[in-house]
């Protein structure tokens, strides 16, 4: 269906053409049905009244769901809170995954590289639950930080940060990391040496090379691991939910709660349907900027 | 066992099963001797044991299937008339199945286990609906508070969540109906209709300072204790007993002088089924006493609402302990919840955690 639909507007495609639809069709035609489809199903609930599942009653459909953060105005500072989560864990991802990305690919060479690259990824390689429960060990009172902080610092009052936003902040900076470092590593490894070369042979030092050729060059890299990171950090509900404790209450939990326990899936969509919006907006009011500096890169 | 289909047998097949589902099973199922249970998974009726002494006992096998949540359950009931046989509900959701005419009315008389059955849960309002009884209790528990033996003394109270001495040392349950109905016992109000939700949220909030953590799962809770995160919380009695014996928890239960929180779920006939007679012969079964040791020793369950099968536990069986005939007198029970009264429990209680977020 979809060869056929992009075929007829574009002009009659070559060999080469029907062997790019041919590759493409499949995953675009599953996206469409696992990400489109559901979206739609999504957005016609977030206009009902009520969940529609074997109720008896006709479908009401309203717009209340949208002024959830008008009638819940608590909402506002549970939107503030992710908002915060994810500038955090973005700008922390930014600071350690660059110079990771950096040093991996200009002081690293072979099977070094390899190991290091392995090591980025490994932490895709267990299950997400997996990953917070083991931050629950080392974080609480008494545990392995704890420990070790005593070892070097007997006196050290008890360490405890299980259940506070920077707990939070760590398990999600874990989890995103590596999006970061393999964004940026992307940028790095395409700058050519003689770019460098000659910046140090017009006389500038390592930190000037840095913020006028390395860094430019490494913003493409850096707005995609944005994107990628602060997107679902800010919808994140596993990690605030279990290193959180009191704290934990973000959009994303708030949403997980209507479609689990108070079983409102209208309310859930549109608050989900609100929060794109919210990061369409965000987008939109920095892609002037970006595309700016992207265009000078 | 591989079975090999060409195609024509295949279609063939599946042209068979789809005729099937469309004739709603009716003539497969007729012809069958199986019953099937609406229930939680994990919960008592799939017991293995328990579904082959059914089948030798009647000759009918058990066939489950479950469901993850309350209006799931009614869903299903709903949209699938003549698939069930016998359903469990918890009680507080007995009203609303029968004015929507999905469960049938039981003759006690027609279960003989029943004459064991504590006279509370057998009058409970819950399930006698205009004079008739709509389901036979199964199983009960309560929330009430969990401290740390030997470290907590002298709590008898809700008030111990604003108590200074605790601050950033007590966890509550991460759902509305349970932290409403706490807020409504200190106050005073009926839990299952508060005259004024206000002065819940209000409760509930000065309880800020105290709470360290929102547990939702029992295991989160083993977890949480078990490394000392908080000394005081809001707990299911049937996992004291758990907490104590299989992670070896210094745990206490105990009921605060404003009562406790109690649920009760009941066994129900589907108005649909078509095997009445063998839905109430499970029924019987699973109030039965010796069923009830079985599920308790093999696996561990929740209290038996039938004081025979509780006489049955030795006394010093912490299920027995834990729920004495005694406290009953200071629970008041889960009932009915109106659509948007359910709606403003989980409305109240969404607000009260994002102030408890917000530093």
């Amino acid at each position: 269906m979809a060869d056929t639909a992009t075929g007829a507007t574009l002009p009659q495609p070559s060999r080469g053409g029907w062997r790019i639809l041919a590759l493409l069709a499949p995953a675009y035609g599953w996206l469409l049905l696992t990400v489109f489809l559901p979206l739609c199903a999504m957005l016609v609930f977030s206009f009902l009244k009520t969940t529609p599942f074997g109720s008896r009653q006709p479908l009401v459909f309203t717009f209340k769901n949208y002024l959830a953060f008008v009638d819940r105005p608590y909402l506002v500072n549970v939107a503030w809170t992710s908002l915060q989560l994810g500038l955090w864990t973005t700008g922390l991802c930014a600071a350690l995954g660059l110079p990771a990305a950096i040093a991996l690919a200009r002081a690293t060479r072979g099977r070094t590289r390899q190991v290091l690259f392995l090591l980025t990824i490994l932490p895709f390689w267990t299950n997400g639950l997996v990953r917070v429960f083991s931050w629950t060990m080392l974080l609480r009172e008494g545990g392995l930080l704890d420990q070790a902080v005593h070892l070097v610092w007997p006196g050290a009052g008890s360490l405890s940060l299980l259940y506070s936003f920077p707990a939070v902040v760590i398990g999600l900076v874990h989890a995103y990391l590596p999006y970061m470092i393999l964004t940026c590593y992307l940028s790095v490894v395409g700058i050519e040496d003689g770019l460098i070369d000659a910046a140090r042979s017009l006389g500038a030092r390592t930190p000037a090379v840095f913020t006028t050729v390395i860094l430019p060059l490494c913003l493409p890299g850096l707005v995609s691991g944005a994107i990628l990171i602060f997107v679902p950090v800010i919808g994140a509900f596993m990690e605030p939910r279990i290193l959180g404790g009191r704290i934990g209450v973000t959009m994303g939990t708030v949403i997980e709660d209507q479609f689990t326990s108070a079983y409102n899936w209208p309310l859930g969509a549109a608050l989900s349907f609100t929060m794109l919006a919210a990061v369409l907006v965000i987008f939109a009011a920095f892609s002037g900027v970006l595309r700016k500096r992207l265009a000078v890169a | 066992m591989v079975v090999r289909l060409d195609r024509r047998q295949f279609t063939q097949t599946m042209g068979a099963g789809l005729a099937a589902t469309a004739w709603g099973l009716g003539p497969v199922r007729a012809a069958d001797k199986t019953i099937t249970v609406l229930n939680w998974q994990g919960y008592g009726t799939d017991e293995k044991f328990a579904v082959k002494k059914f089948q030798e006992m009647t000759g009918y096998e058990v066939k489950h299937d479950y469901y993850n949540a309350e209006p799931e359950m009614l869903t299903k009931l709903r949209t699938n008339p003549g698939a069930y046989d016998v359903a469990i509900l918890n009680t507080a959701r007995d009203s609303q199945a029968q004015a929507e005419n999905l469960i049938d009315a039981i003759d006690l008389t027609k279960v003989p286990n029943a004459a064991g059955l504590a006279d509370t849960f057998k009058t409970h309002p819950n399930i006698t609906i205009d004079g008739k009884t709509y389901g036979v209790p199964w199983v009960w528990g309560m929330n009430a508070l969990a401290v740390r033996r030997d470290k907590v003394t002298g709590v008898d109270s809700y008030n111990v969540f604003t108590d200074p001495a605790y601050v950033g040392r007590c966890a509550l349950f991460d759902d509305a109906v349970t932290g409403i109905a706490m807020a409504a016992l200190l106050t005073g109000q009926n839990i299952n209709n508060p005259a004024d939700m206000k002065k819940i949220g209000d409760t509930l909030k000065t309880f800020k300072k105290n709470v360290k953590l929102l547990w939702s799962s029992e295991d989160e809770w083993n977890k949480a204790f078990g490394g000392g995160a908080f000394d005081i919380s809001v707990y299911w009695s049937g996992a004291v007993a758990r907490s104590q014996k299989l992670h070896n928890l210094a745990v206490d239960f105990l009921i605060p002088k404003e009562g406790a929180i109690g649920w009760l779920d009941n066994l129900c006939l589907p108005a649909t089924s078509t095997k009445k007679e063998q839905g109430l012969a499970f029924i019987n079964y699973m109030i039965d006493p010796k069923f009830y040791v079985d599920w308790v020793t093999g696996s561990g369950a929740p209290a038996s609402a039938n004081s025979a099968a509780m006489n049955e536990l030795p006394a010093t069986d912490l299920n027995r302990q834990i729920h004495k005939p005694e406290y009953l007198s200071k629970i008041q029970f889960m009932g009915t919840l109106p659509d948007d009264r359910r709606q403003a429990y989980n409305d109240l209680w969404e607000e009260v955690k994002a102030y408890y977020a917000h530093s």
